[in-house]
C-alpha cells in the first residue's frame, strides 16, 4: 500500500476536469514522471498558480463536486501519483476518474457537502490531513484546531487499495 | 416539454418483486463473470478496444510486468487515430509500439494510416459492435457503442490493461435513467440539438454511474449514425454508457456482417430483442422530452452543459469551423453540411475544416461529390483523425481564438490553449461557416445533392 496524507490543496471549484488537471498536449508522453511538471497546468481557479510551492508541497487534494469529468486518462491520477499526492477528497467525483484512483491504488474519498465545507473552513490555515484506512476516519488538522470525520469506501475499492491496484486484484483471481 | 421522476427501487427490492429489467441489466447477467462484493460486478468482455493515447502505457507495464499477453487477439481492435500521420518523435513512438505490439500479439483487426479512422466511427462500421456486447476501451467516449444495444464503457488505462491480458472488467451495478424523446423534429434541429438539450436538463454529471437509455418515437426513426450521436455524449453527462433498443434500424446496418449468422433479416431481429429493457423494468429516473420546438443548439460556455437557443447566440463571430469527430464525422453528418455548403462559399473572415471520420466516409463523400462541394465552398479536407477535436493536431486554435465545431467536448482548450469551443450541429457549422458568425439553419436553404 502507498502512503496516504499530509498537507492539503484546496481546489474550491466543482466540474474540474482531467483536461485541467493534465492538458492533453502531454498525452503524447509515455512515462508516467514525464507528466511531473505539468499537474493542473491549465487549471481555471482565481489566484491558482500550478507552480506555487504550497501545489508542490500538497499530498491531499481536497475539492466540490465532479472531480475528475471528462477524458478517460488515466494520466490525471498518475500526475497526481508523481507528485505524491494519493488521496484527493470532494462531494462526488466522475466515474471513470474514481475508478482509475482506486485501480492504482490511490483513494477517491467521497463525503457530503456539508463535510466538504466544514474541512474548507481549514483553508489558508495550513491545513493537513491524516488518514487512517483500517477505521476509515481521516483528520484535519491546522491553525483552526483538528476534526475527525469518518469516511466510507465500497468494499471493492478497499480490496484494491489493499491489493495495490486492479492489475494485482484480477491477477491474483481471474 | 416535461421531466418526471420515478421512484427508485435498491437492486435488491427490484429483484424479489420484480424479475422485468432493465438492458444493462440484461447484459450484466449475461456477462457475469463474477461478484467480488456486492454491488460490484467483475464483467466479460467481447471486444475490447484499443487507441495510441491511451494503450501504450498499458502494454509497456505489461511487457514489465512479464505479462505481455492477450487474452484473445480475435476481441482486440486496434487503430490509431487521435494523432495520424504522426506529428513528432513521440507520436510516432506511440504508433510504433501499438504497431509492434498488435505483430507481436497475432491481433488482426489493426488499423494503421490509410486504413484509420476515428475509433467511434471505424470500429462500428466494420461490423465489430453487437447488441448485448460488453465494449470497453481507454477513451471516454466509448460510450458511442451503445447506439447497437451494446453495453460500452470509457475506462482507464489500468481496466484496459486488465481487460487485454484477462477479458474482464469491473462495474457497479448499473442504474438505468430513460430518456423518452418524443414529437418531430424541425427542418434544421438535428441528433446533436437533442442531445445537447438532453445535457443541459441533465447537467454534466446528472448521469454519473449511470446508463442513459434513449427511447422514443424520435430516436426509433433515427439512423444508427444519429442514434451513435446520442450516445456518445453520454458521457458528458456522466453516464456510463448510452444505450438504444436494437431494431430495424440496428439489423440493416449490421447485416452485412450478420447475414452469415440468421436465415433472414426478421430472425435476427427476434433475436436482437431479447435485449430490449422489458415493460415494467426499474429506472432510476424517466425523463419525457418532447423535441417539436426544439430550436438548434449551441453552448456559450466550457461545460457540454451550457447549451442555448440558436436565438440568443446568433451572430457571435468565430474564427474557425471544424466539422468532424466520432460525434458527427460520418457520411449523415457530412451530407447535412455540404446540402447547406452547395454552390457557396465560406465567409473570408473564417477557415473551415471537414474531417471525413474513416476512409470509407471519406470515400462515399467523394463518390457522391461532397468533397468537392467542401473544396469549392474554401473548406480543407483533412484525412480521417481526431486532430483537431482534442487540440492536438490538424486545426489547433491560437490563444484567443473561437471554434464552431462539431465535436463533444468545449472545455476551456479543449481545441489549443486559451481557445474557445461552440459545440453545433453540422448543419449548423455549415451555416456558421458561410456567415462567418453563429447562424441559424433554419434561415438558409438546404439544396439537394
Ligand atoms: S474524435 Fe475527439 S472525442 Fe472522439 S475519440 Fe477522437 S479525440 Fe476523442
Amino acid at each position: 500500500m502507498k502512503t496516504y496524507g499530509g498537507k492539503v490543496l484546496f481546489l474550491d471549484r466543482s466540474d474540474i476536469n482531467t483536461d485541467e488537471i493534465i492538458p492533453a498536449k502531454y498525452l503524447t508522453e509515455i512515462s508516467k514522471e514525464a507528466l511531473k511538471p505539468h499537474m493542473l497546468e491549465d487549471l481555471k481557479l482565481e489566484g491558482f498558480h500550478a507552480q506555487d510551492a504550497a501545489v508542490r508541497e500538497a499530498k491531499v487534494i481536497v475539492t466540490r463536486a465532479n472531480f475528475g469529468c471528462g477524458s478517460s486518462r488515466e494520466h490525471a491520477p498518475w500526475v497526481f501519483d508523481v507528485n505524491d499526492i494519493n488521496v484527493v477528497i470532494a462531494s462526488s467525483f466522475a466515474r471513470i476518474f474514481r475508478q482509475n484512483m482506486f485501480n492504482c491504488g490511490m483513494l477517491a474519498i467521497e463525503l457530503p457537502e456539508a463535510v466538504i465545507r466544514e474541512i474548507f473552513e481549514h483553508k489558508g490555515a495550513d491545513a493537513s490531513i491524516a488518514i487512517d484506512f483500517e477505521k476509515d476516519i481521516l483528520t484535519v488538522t491546522s491553525l483552526k484546531g483538528a476534526k475527525a470525520f469518518p469516511y466510507q469506501l465500497a468494499e471493492f475499492d478497499k480490496a484494491l487499495v489493499k491489493a495495490g491496484g486492479w492489475v494485482e486484484f484480477a491477477d491474483a483471481r481471474y | 416539454m416535461s421531466i418526471q421522476r420515478v421512484k427508485t427501487l435498491n437492486p435488491h427490492e427490484r429483484k424479489v418483486i420484480n424479475m422485468a429489467m432493465t438492458l444493462a441489466e440484461k447484459i450484466f447477467r449475461s456477462h457475469l463473470r463474477d461478484e467480488p462484493f456486492p454491488g460490484t460486478k467483475v464483467l466479460s468482455i467481447d471486444v475490447v478496444l484499443c487507441h495510441e493515447i491511451t494503450t501504450p502505457i498499458a502494454i509497456n507495464d505489461l511487457v514489465a510486468r512479464g505479462k505481455d499477453r492477450v487474452f484473445d487477439p480475435e476481441k482486440i481492435k486496434v487503430v490509431i487515430d487521435h494523432v495520424t500521420p504522426a506529428k513528432d518523435t513521440k507520436t510516432a513512438l506511440q504508433g510504433k509500439i501499438m504497431r509492434d505490439w498488435a505483430r507481436r500479439q497475432n491481433i488482426r483487426d489493426f488499423f494503421d494510416i490509410g486504413r484509420n479512422g476515428v475509433c467511434h466511427a471505424i470500429f462500428p462500421e466494420k461490423g465489430f459492435i453487437r447488441p448485448g456486447y460488453t465494449v470497453i476501451m481507454g477513451d471516454s467516449h466509448t460510450c458511442t457503442h451503445g447506439a447497437f444495444g451494446a453495453f460500452a464503457a470509457g475506462v482507464g488505462t489500468t481496466d484496459l490493461e486488465v481487460g487485454i491480458l484477462k477479458g474482464v472488467c469491473s462495474f457497479r451495478d448499473p442504474e438505468t435513467i430513460r430518456i423518452n424523446v418524443n414529437g418531430t423534429l424541425s427542418e434544421g434541429v438535428y441528433a446533436k440539438d437533442v442531445i445537447l438539450y438532453v445535457i443541459k436538463l441533465l447537467t454534466v454529471n446528472g448521469a454519473t454511474d449511470c446508463v442513459m437509455e434513449f427511447q422514443g418515437d424520435v430516436v426509433k426513426a433515427m439512423s444508427m449514425e444519429s442514434r451513435m450521436t446520442l450516445c456518445n455524449m453520454a458521457i458528458e453527462a456522466g453516464g456510463t454508457s448510452g444505450v438504444c433498443m436494437p431494431d430495424e434500424v440496428t439489423v440493416d446496418y449490421l447485416w452485412p456482417f450478420i447475414s452469415g449468422d440468421y436465415a433472414e433479416k426478421p430472425a435476427a431481429l427476434a433475436d436482437f430483442k431479447k435485449w430490449w429493457s422489458d415493460e415494467g423494468c426499474s429506472y432510476k429516473k424517466v425523463i419525457d422530452v418532447d423535441v417539436s420546438d426544439l430550436e438548434p443548439q449551441v453552448t456559450v460556455g466550457y461545460k457540454p452543459d451550457e447549451a442555448k437557443n440558436i436565438s440568443e447566440v446568433e451572430g457571435t463571430p468565430v474564427d474557425q469551423i471544424y466539422i468532424g469527430s466520432c460525434t458527427n464525422g460520418r457520411l449523415e453528418d457530412l451530407r447535412v453540411a455540404a446540402a447547406y455548403l452547395k454552390g457557396k462559399l465560406i465567409s473570408p473572415m473564417v477557415r473551415g475544416i471537414v474531417s471525413p471520420a474513416t476512409p470509407k466516409i471519406f470515400r462515399q463523400a467523394d463518390e457522391e461529390g461532397i468533397i468537392s462541394i467542401f473544396m469549392d465552398a474554401g473548406f480543407c479536407v483533412t484525412n480521417p483523425t481526431c486532430g483537431a477535436c482534442l487540440g492536438m493536431s490538424s486545426g489547433v486554435l491560437a490563444p484567443g481564438e473561437v471554434c464552431a465545431s462539431t465535436t463533444n467536448r468545449n472545455f476551456s482548450g479543449r481545441m489549443g490553449k486559451g481557445g474557445m469551443v461552440h459545440l453545433l450541429s453540422p448543419a449548423m457549422a455549415a451555416v456558421t461557416a458561410i456567415e462567418g458568425k453563429i447562424a441559424d439553419p433554419r434561415k438558409f436553404r438546404k439544396e439537394t445533392l
